[in-house]
């Protein structure tokens, strides 16, 4: 019997369809709290080695990803890697592995002070779209569409107290055809199932109420999809892309997805996909241990 | 099936059978989300605010 721990900061409706699919699976995860945790640097809690594989669910980035560099410095497996989650977490990092790829994507450029953010929010052109570096949900993003508005932004990122708002990102708008972009579900370099998300708001977020329709899974989507899962290191991976006329540009990878509202118009299993593939690394890790000894 | 009171404006929550423990629950009146703290005795309590790091 596998043995399964499952983070979470609360337990969302992809959580609770995860542990269902886990159970159709035979096993029953154990539910762990990350606020309930305390790491030590020094010494590997015994609990962690009970388990074949830790999948990663925390809501908050940032305890994911010190959970990660902890489990990663003690070999324990997790869905998904550290590497993974450290690129994915940042959109800057993101840009840059898509661009050591050569894979598509909007013109993008970090800049560290207002005077310097307005240089190059000008070079691109107007509108453009200032993103935190770390963010979901599409919360604080803010599409400029002129000087004025660009810095009445600024300005009011600079009074916000966390510093991470003080280092600017600045992506070309990239107009939607139809109103429309793509969020596609990748496993292991495989697009699983796709939707187009519609909006009459230019954040095409299910989570700020973009509707959800399937999305064909062409040779183009999958073929882009997998060359960005091996940029960023593979795994379970949501990734969110642009229609051009130019052809598919990437836009932000997620590595901690949610997929409630995919899994009707796709007709799509997601979550036991995703639990198939922790189990098949689990299994993957099982084996590395018993060769070993 | 169970019942429970939302902490925040008394309207009474069916929950189904598979609740499990921080489980969110959004009150259908008044739209606030209820975290299960507990499922033996049955526990809720306001779910925290999201944070600034808090996404996929």
């Amino acid at each position: 019997m596998m043995r399964v721990a499952m983070i979470i900061t609360r337990a969302r409706a992809e959580e609770k369809l995860l542990l269902k699919a886990f159970q159709r699976r035979g096993i029953e995860p154990e539910l762990i709290r990350d606020e309930e945790l305390v790491l030590n640097p020094l010494a590997i809690d015994p609990r962690w080695s009970e388990f074949d594989i830790v999948f990663l669910r925390t809501l908050s980035t940032s305890r994911g990803l010190y959970l990660l560099e902890y489990f990663d410095r003690w070999e324990v497996p997790t869905v998904n890697s550290l590497r993974t989650a450290n690129i994915c977490a940042d959109k800057f990092k993101t840009s840059l592995a898509l661009a050591r790829a050569g894979l598509p994507q909007p013109e993008v450029r970090l800049a560290f002070t207002p005077r310097s953010t307005l240089e190059a929010v000008g070079e691109l052109g107007y509108p453009a779209v200032l993103k935190p570096l770390v963010g979901s949900w599409g919360r604080l993003l803010a599409k400029v569409n002129d000087v004025d508005a660009a810095e009445a932004v600024l300005e009011h990122r600079q009074t916000l107290g966390n510093f991470a708002y003080h280092v600017h990102f600045v992506q070309s708008y990239v107009d939607k055809p139809h109103g429309r972009d793509i969020r596609a579900f990748v496993i292991a370099g495989q697009t699983i199932c796709a939707i187009y998300r519609s909006s009459s708001h230019w954040v095409t977020s299910t989570a700020r109420g973009a509707l959800a329709e399937n999305c064909p899974v062409g040779a183009e989507l999958q073929d882009l999809c997998q060359r960005a899962s091996d940029a960023v290191g593979g795994g379970v991976l949501a990734m969110d892309l642009f229609e051009t006329e130019e052809g598919l540009v990437l836009n932000e990878i997620n590595h901690g997805m949610e997929f409630r509202n995919s899994i009707e118009p796709t007709g799509v299993d997601i979550a036991i996909k995703v639990v198939d593939y922790a189990l098949s690394l689990a299994e993957q890790h099982r084996q590395d241990g018993s060769e070993q000894t | 099936m169970s019942e429970i009171v939302c902490t925040e404006c008394g309207a009474e929550l069916r929950l189904d059978d598979d609740v499990i423990q921080n489980e969110i629950l959004p009150c259908p009146d008044c739209g606030v989300e209820l975290e299960v703290m507990s499922l033996n005795p049955f526990q809720v309590a306001l779910a925290p605010e999201v944070e600034e790091d808090w996404g996929e």
